[in-house]
């Protein structure tokens, strides 16, 4: 698959696969186009050419009508939530039920309450957006995303900005997500340690392209630099620690001349 | 061909076309969002009444201004009386609308702004697209239709407060009768005068409306494309206003 934006190559050649039913993570400094390639699979962008499959259905020849029916299927979590601000987390989970659905209220309720159970948020029902944390809100978001259950969830770098506790309970929720619910998972993060523990295929992106695939501990022992650069936390490799620019002798020369 | 090349007459039929797609897409949406009936009084709520004080505010001091300039223009031609059809011609067909729609840009024009602005710049609205709902359905055409509702009741609680105002300044402080205050608005006043001004607030309100949600949903996601595009609306829409003001006159001055 191959896609540009303003002629610049973000991907070029990317052959990737997720299995049904496993946690598949997407990883790679930033800047390598992960959360593009979350736009791509959920047809927020369409391929300049190849194909991105979900479900069997070419995205990018979805009309909009299919592409709505297609997300319906798809749970989203976004890097920083995005809960609606304007109405409360109870009101928030329940958004895509009464957008969809013409259920009474009171399955509604049992179905919000069983979501907000599951991440261990029952209690904060009534609270609003802005009385949450960074790891409460994601995990509100995490209920809003299953509440319709999905067969995919996608997470868009679901560590960030996480204390070690609420990156822990993120963690756990997305395994027990996919274990008891049987949901494909498909989560981009450059979080290699979380990954580790919860991933069962791994890819690594680089410059547009795969440049390693395999479990975590796979990936931990491979000998290709841009993996053990990454894997390893390592300033300087593939991925330059200086952004390109001039001679620096020549550079400093010039700006005291 | 992109934006950044066009010429400014090319750059701003472009812009006029988008405009016009997107009250296309929000009509097309209207009966839809009408069936979420909450949705829409929620937003003549925000619109109309959180706009309430300082319209009436407004329209109480205008209305006492043109008590006063009424009453000192007549007055050289010994028709002080007549002070009653200065106010009211000049709220219900000019000022009433004009400074509403002008104080709707800047009370709840902004807020329209700025609210789908932010919600665009948190994900808010993508987050909804991926649950596939249209944000054009449930953000924005409740928005637009609340806005294009509660300018013309405004535009009336305007021009009745401003009444009022007259009448305590030319009957209560300049000693104007009020029998003839009011009897000889009542005579002059014509019901195509009511209805100037409001055919001029329906199109104040459409615009305005329309400028907000507009500039909103395409602000670019962040605190300075959100701040520019808040400043984009209270700019369009003033000049815009005055602009329709201008060419419906023109059209009911023609017609008289």
């Amino acid at each position: 698959m191959v896609y540009r934006i303003g002629g610049r190559a973000i991907f070029d050649g990317l052959d990737i696969t997720a299995r049904r039913g496993r946690i598949t993570a997407f990883m790679g400094p930033s800047g390598t186009g992960k959360t593009t390639l979350l736009r791509l699979i959920t047809g927020q962008v369409r391929a300049e050419r190849g194909s991105v499959k979900v479900f069997g259905e070419e995205v990018s020849t979805l009309s909009r009508k299919q592409l709505f029916a297609l997300r319906q299927r798809m749970g989203m979590l976004f890097q920083n939530g995005a809960l609606l601000t304007d109405i409360d987390v109870y009101e928030n989970v329940a958004f895509p039920l009464r957008a969809h659905t013409k259920l009474p209220e009171s399955l509604i309720r049992q179905l919000v309450l069983t979501k907000l159970h599951a991440v261990g948020l029952r209690g904060a029902a009534r609270l609003t957006p802005a009385e949450l944390s960074g790891g409460m809100a994601r995990r509100v978001a995490l209920a809003r995303a299953i509440v319709m259950d999905p067969d995919i969830l996608i997470y868009d770098e679901p560590f960030v900005g996480l204390d070690p506790i609420s990156m822990g309970v993120i963690c756990r929720l997305i395994q027990q997500m996919n274990e008891a619910l049987g949901i494909t998972s498909i989560v981009v993060s450059h979080d290699v340690q979380e990954l580790a523990e919860i991933a069962d295929d791994s890819f690594l992106l680089s410059q547009g392209k795969v440049v390693a695939k395999g479990t975590p501990e796979e990936l931990s022992h491979s000998q290709l630099e841009e993996v053990r650069q990454f894997m390893g936390g390592l300033a300087d490799g593939p991925v330059p620690f200086h952004y390109p620019a001039p001679d620096y002798r020549t550079q400093l020369l010039e700006e005291t001349a | 061909m992109s934006a950044g090349v066009d010429s400014i007459p090319v750059a701003a039929i472009r812009r006029v076309g988008a405009v016009g797609v997107f009250l296309g897409q929000i009509l097309a949406r209207i009966p839809a969002s009408l069936g979420k009936p909450s949705l829409l009084i929620a937003q003549i709520y925000n619109a109309g009444a959180r706009s309430l004080v300082i319209v009436m505010m407004s329209g109480l001091f205008v209305g006492m201004v043109l008590g006063l300039q009424g009453f000192n223009l007549l007055q050289r031609f010994g028709s002080a009386d007549q002070v009653g059809v200065a106010v009211a011609l000049g709220l219900l067909k000019e000022l009433g609308p004009v400074v509403t729609a002008l104080l709707f840009a800047g009370r709840a024009g902004t807020s329209l702004t700025s609210e789908i602005g932010l919600m665009k710049a948190t994900d808010q609205l993508t987050a909804m697209q991926m649950m596939a709902v249209d944000p054009v359905r449930y953000v924005v055409a409740p928005r637009f239709l609340g806005g294009f509702i509660a300018l013309p009741l405004l535009a009336a609680m305007f021009s009745i407060v401003g009444l009022y105002g007259g009448q305590l300044i030319a009957v209560a402080q300049m000693g104007v009768d009020s029998g003839a205050y009011w009897s000889n608005m009542q005579n002059a006043v014509a019901l195509r005068d009511v209805s100037e001004g409001v055919w001029k607030s329906v199109a104040f309100g459409l615009a305005c409306s329309l400028v907000a949600v507009y500039e909103g949903f395409h602000a670019a996601p962040t605190a300075e494309g959100v701040g520019l595009a808040t400043t984009r609306t209270v700019v369009v829409s003033s000049v815009l206003v005055l602009l329709i003001d201008f060419l419906l006159t023109a059209a009911f001055f023609t017609n008289s």
